[in-house]
């Protein structure tokens, strides 16, 4: 396992000099000047676990790297280091489960989705046990290349039965999500935001509900369906299409199953506007298809459809900036596409 | 009824003998299926389940029950054979097995079957959950146990492989894992698929104590359980069982493809009379 050779040392350096290219396996998502909260996952998680004492943690050799290293030192007795064993960690969680227990199991998405894919499937949502998946570098958040970037874990796991799936947006979105997790019976995937994390929607009266869609803001002529961070970036290309006159309506949609259709329904059926699914996940299988299939079930034609995600292809290593204007997710690539559709 | 109380009366071998017999008269509701497993296993079972385990027939969710994970899910018939013969499953519900809407699927899954604690058909899932479950049993201060059966063939899994090398690592000496070694698996001799000898020796540098006993020999059987109840340094154990596919039935012991039996009509009959004779001789 590699160190974090974070891009700490760009938030020092003179602004003459380019920012630092790197292919860190963790890098900060977070934008210069951005507010930031640490941990949010760890400290609400140790919040949490003060009300409930049947929560444990277990991490397969990345409590460091998901912030369950918080809860693990407020709570040494109640975490369970499950060494680099992903399978093993799924069914332990299950076990730990079956006997009433209610642990929250972090490790990369990537290893979760794919490498324990059947233990989590058969062990864990087979049986609905009461388990919580909290998984680092979501998507693209990491530049280290296709073994770390989670492009497919939507998309796997919402074809799971019995699995809820969380894409939240930011450190104030987590902090109420965990606590909304453990409020729900049985199992639940969280893509997991960790270290310094962008502050973005405590300045929209924005309260997280499980299973709920909310518009952040209104707008006439297009329409954004967003999750996670895109969320984040929807609301800047909206700031930033305002200059020219365009009306960006922003709806996050941060519980991709059970997806918030009536939500989606109404808003994606209001006339006039382009529809715009914002995702960082493949375009397969992930939010705009999970909309996109919403929409055609009730009869609800927009304008236009269009979907921002990753490419169905192996992504590159890279510095995240370049990789994410590679691929269009960056707010600039979302600004001119957005204005090219119009 | 606490099977501290249960009829002590019936010798393991009667146990054994009917557990056979359910499973053969469950392998004729669907004219095939693991009925080699179910044979060679059965003496095991009824230890298990008359000697060993703590449990109460008429709830099967007790808190202070033993608990018994069945790993290796397409055993299933063996187990309803055994969950039949102690009570928990009605005896009339033998005769549903593997049918539409019946509580005995032919693959073992919880959420069907009164006894049943995990879902198989996946291999290699029983240890890793076993480690959560003793590790719960522990936070929880009981002193249950749990039981883990799983095959050699399941011996290929890596996933098996972490939950040995982690409950030793907890300590987990409320874990008691049971490998059937039939030295059969799906495409032919377990060993021959993949060498995982010498047994003994891996699972001892992993840090269990372990037994290898004839599985088919009561009275051994029964020690080794007593052992590993009693064993007294703070290790998981391992009780390594060889097994004789088929065995009580000598055609079947004589089979050379005998990982799934099918079973002529007239031969189910055959097969009773054997375990028939087995029993009186």
């Amino acid at each position: 396992m590699s160190t974090a050779t974070a891009s700490a040392a760009t938030t020092a350096s003179a602004a003459a000099k380019p920012r630092l290219k790197t292919s860190a396996m963790i890098a900060s998502i977070a934008g210069e000047g951005q507010r930031t909260k640490p941990a949010p996952f760890g400290h609400a998680l140790v919040e949490l676990a003060k009300a409930r004492p049947e929560i444990v943690g277990l991490t397969a050799d990345l409590a460091k790297y998901t912030d369950l290293h918080i809860f693990a030192q407020a709570n040494p007795d109640r975490f369970y280091q499950m060494g680099m064993a992903e399978q093993l960690l799924m069914g332990a969680a299950s076990g730990l489960a079956h006997e009433g227990f209610m642990p929250f199991v972090t490790t990369y998405a990537v290893f979760a989705s794919r490498r324990a894919y059947d233990f989590v499937h058969q062990t864990i949502a087979e049986e609905n046990r009461n388990v919580k998946i909290a998984c680092a570098l979501p998507g693209l958040t990491s530049g280290y290349g296709p073994s770390h970037q989670a492009a497919e874990d939507l998309a796997l796991m919402r074809a799971m039965p019995n699995m809820v799936v969380i894409d939240p947006c930011d450190a104030h979105e987590i902090e109420q999500a965990v606590p909304a997790m453990a409020a729900h019976q049985g199992p639940v995937y969280m893509r997991l935001l960790r270290g310094n994390v962008p502050l973005v929607l405590d300045e929209y009266d924005y309260t997280f509900e499980l299973g709920k869609a909310k518009r952040l803001r209104d707008g006439a002529d297009v329409l954004v369906i967003s999750s996670g961070i895109m969320t984040m970036r929807a609301l800047e290309v909206a700031k930033a299409l305002e200059a020219d006159k365009v009306g960006v309506a922003v709806l996050h949609v941060p519980t991709i199953k059970p997806l918030d259709t009536e939500t989606i329904l109404a808003e994606a059926g209001r006339s006039g506007r382009m529809v715009v699914v914002a995702e960082n996940h493949t375009v397969i299988g992930g939010l705009g298809e999970a909309v996109a299939g919403t929409l055609l079930r009730a009869g609800v034609v927009p304008s236009a459809f269009r979907q921002i995600g990753l490419p169905d292809e192996f992504l590159k290593a890279g510095a995240l900036p370049t990789l994410h204007d590679l691929y269009g997710i960056s707010t600039d690539a979302m600004v001119t596409s957005i204005k090219g559709w119009l | 009824m606490d099977t501290t109380q249960l009829g002590h009366n019936v010798p393991l071998t009667e146990r054994a003998y009917r557990i056979r017999r359910n499973a053969v008269l469950m392998g004729e509701v669907q004219g095939q299926g693991y009925i080699g497993q179910a044979l060679d296993i059965a003496d095991v079972l009824a230890v298990s389940y008359f000697h060993a385990m703590r449990y109460r027939q008429e709830d099967p969710h007790w808190e202070g029950r033993d608990r018994f994970l069945l790993s290796n899910g397409h055993y299933a018939i063996a187990l309803y054979a055994a969950l039949i013969e102690a009570g928990i499953v009605p005896a009339e519900e033998l005769e549903t097995y593997g049918s539409d809407d019946s509580r005995l699927p032919m693959s073992g899954m919880a959420a069907y079957t009164p006894g049943m604690e995990m879902s198989g058909g996946s291999l290699g899932l029983g240890l890793s959950i076993a480690v959560g479950i003793a590790l719960g049993l522990k936070r929880k201060a009981s002193d249950n146990r749990v039981y883990t059966l799983f095959s050699d063939g399941e011996l290929d899994e890596g996933s098996v492989w972490e939950a040995i090398m982690s409950a030793a690592h907890y300590k987990l000496d409320n874990l008691i894992g049971i490998v059937d070694v039939n030295n059969q698996q799906a495409d032919g001799p377990s060993t021959q698929v993949m060498a995982f000898e010498p047994l003994v020796d891996k699972l001892e540098a992993f840090g269990w104590f372990v037994q290898r006993v004839d599985g088919n020999d009561m009275d051994v059987v029964v020690a080794a359980f007593d052992a590993a109840r009693d064993h007294p340094e703070p290790k998981p154990r391992m009780i390594v069982c060889d097994t004789k596919m088929g065995k009580g039935v000598p055609f079947l012991e004589a089979r050379e493809k005998n990982h799934f039996i099918r079973v002529d009509a007239h031969e189910w009959k055959l097969a009773l009379d054997a375990l028939d004779a087995g029993r009186t001789a």
